[in-house]
């Protein structure tokens, strides 16, 4: 049996010049990006209409090393780049992957109002529950009670709850996985990218280095080993009651999924009202 | 006539590929497989981890293609063996 193989069949999609990639070893966010692009290779979009924005952070490389038109943008303002490319040129698939710090802390506002107006694209958030790139500091999402270095005995605020923000704001389609949800997490990028409108999913990552080091979990196969041992799927519950407490279960799964009109097209149902 | 011939069930096999150089050594793919078919190697990469090499009974892959999803660095990938019809 060969062992040796030079060329991996998802290496058209990468730029494979940049690989290997600058995360740590056992990072979850290799495995989001392998996830997403096993996805997109097994939907139908057009590799020319399709643009991923990210903002800044460790998630924020990976629009860096996908070989489709990419933007970097400013941090936390993924969403507001990426809506503008939606509304100027409404045929383009729009897709923000980004951290939790950047999504939810820094461009929280910006995500509230981007689900609340239903624009159509997918926004991937990879949730490590801290500030991996700038040292592991205390995020939005920090279960209580666990280390970071801003928080050395422990973390006494109330941590966000995305899919519940992302569901109460009005997105249409809402779900959670772990990175140890590989082909879970492929099926639901993949339904969310053929949504129309604002889909939103949840990736629980790894980060060994600035969290899992401090919190009891030292390597990345040892956060996996807790997501296996915690996580329980929970298909279609409320989102309200899949809080993430430390120790605790890890609720995943798919949690909303609805229609609503977009805004692109309450904009042409407007135009069509006016010009007879 | 074809009713009567009863095709035994054989379970499908892969051929696992892996770009050593990439590895960074977490060992996703090592515990991860749920036929157990890989094991961390002795041997170091160009960058010094150890990548995961096929343990002894090498027919053992079934081609789910796990480690291929599960892994950060894009450094394994299976293809599915066509079995041959005796």
């Amino acid at each position: 049996m060969e062992i040796e193989g030079e060329h991996h069949p998802l290496d058209e999609y990468l730029r494979a010049d940049r690989i290997p990639h600058i995360w740590c070893p056992g990072c979850g966010l290799g495995t989001v990006l392998n996830g997403f692009l096993h996805a997109l290779e097994e939907t139908d979009i057009d590799l020319k209409n399709l643009a991923i924005v990210s903002g800044i952070g460790c998630t924020g490389r990976i629009a860096g090393y996908i070989n489709v038109d990419s933007y970097h943008t400013t941090h936390g303002r993924a969403i507001p780049f990426a809506t503008g490319l939606k509304l100027a040129n409404p045929k383009l698939k729009v897709v923000v992957i980004s951290g939790d710090g950047d999504l939810f802390a820094i461009g929280g506002n910006h995500f509230i109002h981007a689900a609340r107006r239903n624009i159509d694209m997918t926004v991937i958030c990879v949730n490590n529950y801290n500030y991996g790139m700038t040292g592991g500091q205390l995020g939005p999402t920090t279960p209580l009670e666990s280390k970071t270095t801003t928080t050395p005995y422990g973390n006494i605020e109330h941590p966000f709850n995305l899919c519940h923000v992302a569901h109460a704001s009005g997105a249409v389609y809402v779900a959670r996985w772990t990175a140890l949800h590989a082909r879970r997490m492929k099926d639901s990028i993949k339904e969310a990218l053929n949504k129309k409108g604002f889909s939103f999913v949840e990736i629980i990552a790894s980060c060994p280095t600035t969290y899992g080091r401090r919190n009891k979990m030292p390597t990345g196969l040892d956060t996996m080993k807790y997501y296996k041992e915690k996580s329980v799927i929970k298909h279609g519950i409320e989102p309200e009651k899949a809080d993430i407490e430390i120790g605790g279960e890890i609720i995943v799964g798919k949690f909303v999924d609805i229609e609503k009109p977009t805004f692109n097209e309450e904009v042409e149902k407007l135009i069509r009202r006016f010009h007879k | 006539m074809k009713y009567w011939v009863k095709k035994e069930l054989k379970p499908p096999h892969g051929k696992v590929y892996i770009i050593e150089d990439r590895c960074k050594g977490c060992g996703f793919c090592i515990e991860f497989c749920p036929q157990q078919v890989l094991q961390e190697s002795e041997e170091f990469n160009s960058r010094g981890y150890h990548p995961p090499k096929l343990v002894e009974n090498d027919k053992k892959c079934i081609g789910c293609s796990f480690c291929s999803l599960v892994c950060p660095e894009f450094a394994i990938y299976i293809e599915k063996e066509e079995e041959n019809e005796d």
